[in-house]
C-alpha cells in the first residue's frame, strides 16, 4: 500500500520531485488575499502507534510531547505531534528528512510494543490562510471552526468534501490541510471552488 | 444532518461515522461445540428492534475508534454513546 511506495521513496525525499501533485495547479491560484493557498513543501511524516510504555519515548526522541487529549496539536522547534486517536499519532516535521528522526524514535522504543510508519510520501500539506480561511473550509467540512470550538492546537482526522483530510489550526486564520496525495488536486480544486465568491 | 457524540472526541458530523451492527455479540468460545443453528443465530440472526437498540459505530474519519450506541430506531435518535468494552448502559426499552 502506500506505506510500502513511501519507503522506498524516503530515500529520494530532498530531492527536486518531478511530479508533486499540487505544482501546476499552485502556479495557476488566483491571488485571493482573504483566504489564500499554499502549497507545502514536502515534510517528515510518521505515523506512530503504541501503548502507555511507548508513548513517552516516543516523544522524547522525536523532541515534542505527545498530546494525551484528543484532538490537539504540540509543537516544539518547528515539529509537531497531531493526536488522531487514543493510540495513534502523527509526527511530522516540515523539511525533515524522515530517516534520521525514524531511526532515533525506533532505538528509543526498541522493545516496547509499537508501530511505526513513515509515511513522508503519502500525502502533501495545503495551507489555508486568510481571514475568510475557516469560512472556505466549512464550504466542504461540517466541523464547528470557530476559534473556541477548534481553537488554535487543534487537530483533527475529518473530511474535506468527499476526501479524508487531517486540519490542523496553526494560527487564528491559518489552517493546515494535509491530505493523501492521489486526493490533493481535488482537495485544491474544491478550496479554489470554495473561495471563488471571493475573488 | 446528525450529530453523534464519539466517546474519545465530542460531537461530531454523522458523515465522520460508519455503522458497525448489533454490539454486544461475543463470538462463542468454542464454536465446534454448537450446532449448525446455533451457529447461524451468531453469524447472520439479530434483535432488529423496534425502538432502542445497542450497536457498534467506528469514526472512521476521525479517531478511527469503534464504540458503542444506544439509537432509537423509531426517530433515530442517539441516546447515549460508550466506549468499546463497557457494559450497556441501564436505560429503557425506548427512547424519546
Ligand atoms: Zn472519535
Amino acid at each position: 500500500m502506500a506505506e510500502t511506495a513511501s519507503m522506498a521513496e524516503t530515500a529520494a525525499i530532498g530531492a527536486p520531485r518531478a511530479a508533486y501533485p499540487l505544482d501546476a495547479l499552485a502556479l495557476g491560484a488566483r491571488s485571493i488575499e482573504a483566504a489564500r493557498l499554499t502549497a507545502l513543501g514536502p515534510a517528515a511524516r510518521l505515523a506512530f502507534r503504541g501503548r502507555e510504555a511507548a508513548i513517552q519515548a516516543a516523544g522524547e526522541a522525536f523532541g515534542v510531547a505527545l498530546p494525551r487529549e484528543a484532538n490537539r496539536r504540540h509543537t516544539a522547534d518547528g515539529r509537531h505531534a497531531l493526536w488522531l486517536g487514543p493510540d495513534e499519532w502523527m509526527l511530522l516535521a516540515p523539511g525533515a528528512d524522515p530517516a534520521p528522526l525514524f531511526a532515533a524514535i525506533e532505538a528509543a522504543t526498541a522493545g516496547l510494543p509499537h508501530a511505526l510508519v513513515d509515511v513522508s510520501a503519502r500525502s502533501v500539506t495545503i495551507e489555508v490562510a486568510g481571514p475568510k480561511a475557516a469560512y472556505v473550509l466549512n464550504q466542504g467540512n461540517p466541523l464547528d471552526l470557530s476559534i473556541e470550538a477548534f481553537p488554535v492546537g487543534s487537530a483533527t482526522r475529518t473530511l474535506f468534501h468527499k476526501a479524508e483530510i487531517v486540519l490542523s489550526r496553526i494560527a487564528p486564520d491559518i489552517f493546515h490541510v494535509d491530505v493523501w496525495r492521489s486526493f490533493a488536486p481535488y482537495v485544491w480544486q474544491m478550496l479554489e471552488d470554495g473561495r471563488r465568491e471571493l475573488a | 444532518m446528525l450529530i453523534i457524540d464519539c466517546p474519545w472526541c465530542g460531537a461530531r458530523p454523522e458523515i465522520e461515522f460508519r455503522y458497525g451492527g448489533e454490539a454486544h455479540i461475543a463470538r462463542p468460545a468454542d464454536p465446534a461445540a454448537m450446532s449448525d443453528q446455533e451457529w447461524a443465530d451468531f453469524l447472520y440472526n439479530r434483535t432488529n428492534p423496534k425502538g432502542l437498540h445497542a450497536e457498534r459505530w467506528r469514526h472512521i474519519h476521525g479517531c478511527g475508534r469503534y464504540f458503542n450506541a444506544v439509537r432509537d430506531t423509531v426517530s433515530d435518535f442517539f441516546v447515549t454513546t460508550y466506549k468499546a468494552g463497557e457494559p450497556r448502559p441501564d436505560i429503557g426499552e425506548s427512547g424519546k
